[in-house]
């Protein structure tokens, strides 16, 4: 009885750690052989200077403001409908489409239902959606309503970006090997690297809809995972200073923290001049950053930019 | 510029007259540089000076933080206070309190009368919890003759026949204003009567026959605010006045309405919301953004429910 007892107990324990090694494996990237450009630890994207952009020419100029076009995927939740209300009424109208993805039908809600409790499942498929219904947008931007986005900034940032070549932008960090983008302070694609990433959801070995790894993995960083496959690595989105543009915090959170550091000077050490994302603010502190973003300013500063952004048709608080 | 499903000729859509607006646009866009030219010579052509009412307990917490913003935008700054520091200070022959505000204007009044008469043609009385942006000042202020007696800020009609401006908002004396409100205390015209500062201010004005300008922009909207932005921003549905519109001279708005594009102050501004407002205000910007309200242009889009903007 003993010997049939330890044996059984050797076999489970065997088992067990078979098995714990295979999943081990299997939530390892296979080993990518790096080449030169992963060589370069830390991959940065800076907003062009404007001597760049006085090299372009005038036509050039204009069909450039046309031509960076923005798809919006924004990630709601029929419990907090107010966010979604929100986003709807400030930031969302400045992109060239907004579409709302929620993880369930409400009837209050415009969005297009997922069905769909998982997290990453639900990016999988909002991702799959908003390629399938692009149209000729290239730039996709996927962030939840309790960001605040700057949509004119993204779209000086990847200006002189061809949505062609695969693109993977926001603030970045580094979990061991992993280098991915921060969901909280929004997602920036190129329509290659949307392209490359559907193409890969295909494979269910790489890159499945649902995690199988015994520890589940945030989807930002499955998000990076599969990119990764496809050859897409995440950039880091900064000012020609190197300030970041995409912030996970709130204009006054990073008030805050300046001051708490006594920074000589408070605003200019905060977030720079052309940022493009902030977040965990309130519904009403969304409303009062429109006015803030594209109303208040001061009678004779005057900016002589590259390009042209026109107000949205039928909007009020901008 | 939204697109829908459904209409995927949107590229056509934007038409030709916005193409020639882009292209018009673009064609007078020459200098690589942030133009603040326009900006300085308002500074020149409009001299303001600037005081702000405080005391020893609020220099660090309150003070400090609008000497690091807003208030060497002025073309003079004083910081008015019952005792001379390093601030600087000026040190008033007065005391603290909530009930020595009137006296503590009076007194401030006299001393830039005294000591600063040809230095201005208009003078800013502030809070230490104000946030002022002294560029749209200036502007409204352009406009205005400063050898006329006139006064402006947020508009309050009660207790004063021809109302009176609110003192958290900030109010901005002309020379002549100034000059008739000492000459109203030489004279004994205009006493210390009450404690309520700004009330009390606005029936000397009155008495001195300073007139109570109309500060709203072009579009009818106010500039100076006696509360934070939040308070008149949020899009409310139709009610009657809440409590803090109540003493408001003209019809006040809510919702994007409240406020110019040009807004000159909010009030009960404290550390962080300084900052903030600063950054929101001089920093950070939407690239190429073209914005909607333009009180130069010749053409301004008019709305239906304007009301006749008066001067200023």
């Amino acid at each position: 009885m003993l010997s049939e007892g330890s044996s059984f107990m050797k076999g489970m324990a065997l088992g067990g750690i078979f098995c714990l090694l295979l999943s081990l494996l299997g939530s390892f990237t296979p080993g990518m052989q790096s080449s030169p450009e992963d060589q370069h630890h830390h991959h940065h994207i800076k907003a062009p200077t404007n001597d760049e952009l006085q090299s372009l020419s005038e036509p050039q100029m204009v069909e450039l403001s046309q031509k960076v076009r923005v798809y919006c995927v924004i990630m709601v939740q029929p419990k907090v409908l107010v966010y979604w209300a929100t986003a709807k009424d400030t930031w969302g109208k400045h992109c060239d489409q907004a579409v709302f993805y929620s993880s369930e039908s409400a009837k209050a809600l415009e969005a297009v239902d997922l069905n769909e409790q998982d997290e990453w499942a639900k990016l999988h498929k909002a991702l799959k959606h908003a390629y399938d219904n692009s149209g000729d947008l290239r730039w996709f931007f996927v962030a939840r309503p309790t960001t605040f986005a700057i949509i004119e900034n993204l779209k000086y940032l990847v200006l002189a970006k061809d949505p062609n070549e695969p693109f993977y932008i926001g603030h970045t960090v580094k979990s061991g090997e992993l280098e991915y983008v921060e969901y909280e302070s929004g997602i920036v694609l190129s329509y290659e690297a949307l392209r490359r990433l559907v193409n890969v959801f295909k494979d269910g070995e790489k890159c499945p809809e649902r995690g199988r790894s015994l520890w589940k993995l945030s989807e930002e960083k499955q998000l990076a995972i599969c990119l990764k496959y496809t050859g897409v690595f995440a950039e880091n989105g900064e000012d020609t200073q190197g300030k970041g543009l995409f912030n996970s915090k709130s204009v006054g959170s990073l008030i805050e923290d300046g001051m708490s550091k006594n920074s000589l000077d408070v605003v200019e050490g905060c977030c720079s001049d052309l940022a493009i994302t902030f977040s965990g603010m309130s519904p009403n502190q969304m409303q009062v950053m429109m006015f803030g973003v594209y109303r208040l300013r001061p009678y004779g500063h005057n900016f002589h930019d590259s390009l042209i952004f026109l107000p949205p048709d039928g909007s009020d608080n901008d | 510029m939204e697109l829908t499903p459904n209409n995927p000729h949107t590229e056509e859509n934007y038409s030709i007259s916005k193409l020639h607006l882009v292209h018009s646009t673009i064609t007078t866009l020459k200098s690589k540089l942030k133009n603040r030219s326009v900006a300085a010579n308002l500074s020149q052509k409009v001299r303001l000076l600037c005081w702000i009412m405080t005391g020893p307990k609020n220099l660090e917490s309150r003070t400090k933080h609008i000497r690091a913003t807003w208030a060497n935008r002025c073309n003079k700054i004083l910081y008015m206070s019952s005792v001379e520091t390093e601030f600087p200070t000026v040190g008033l022959n007065v005391t603290e309190g909530r009930d020595q505000l009137y006296w503590k204007t009076i007194r401030a009044f006299q001393y830039i009368y005294q000591h600063h008469r040809n230095d201005y043609d208009w003078v800013l009385k502030a809070d230490d919890d104000t946030f002022v942006v002294i560029e749209n000042l200036r502007y409204t202020l352009s406009k205005q003759d400063p050898e006329k007696p006139v006064y402006f800020g947020r508009r309050f009609r009660p207790f004063v026949h021809q109302g009176y401006m609110s003192g958290g908002a900030g109010y901005v004396l002309s020379k002549e204003a100034v000059r008739r409100f000492i000459e109203g205390f030489d004279m004994a015209k205009c006493t210390h009567f009450s404690i309520i500062e700004d009330m009390a201010l606005g029936k000397c004005m009155e008495t001195m026959g300073v007139e109570p300008g109309d500060s709203r922009d072009v579009k009818g909207r106010q500039t100076f605010h006696p509360y934070p932005p939040d308070k008149y921003l949020i899009k409310k549905p139709p009610r009657k006045r809440p409590w803090f519109l109540l003493y408001d001279y003209y019809k006040p708005r809510e919702g994007p309405e409240c406020c110019s594009d040009h807004t000159v102050s909010f009030h009960y501004i404290y550390n962080v919301q300084m900052y903030m407002l600063e950054y929101l205000t001089y920093n950070l910007r939407p690239y190429g953004y073209q914005y909607r309200y333009n009180p130069d242009s010749a053409g301004t889009e008019s709305e239906s429910n304007t009301p006749t903007p008066v001067s200023a």
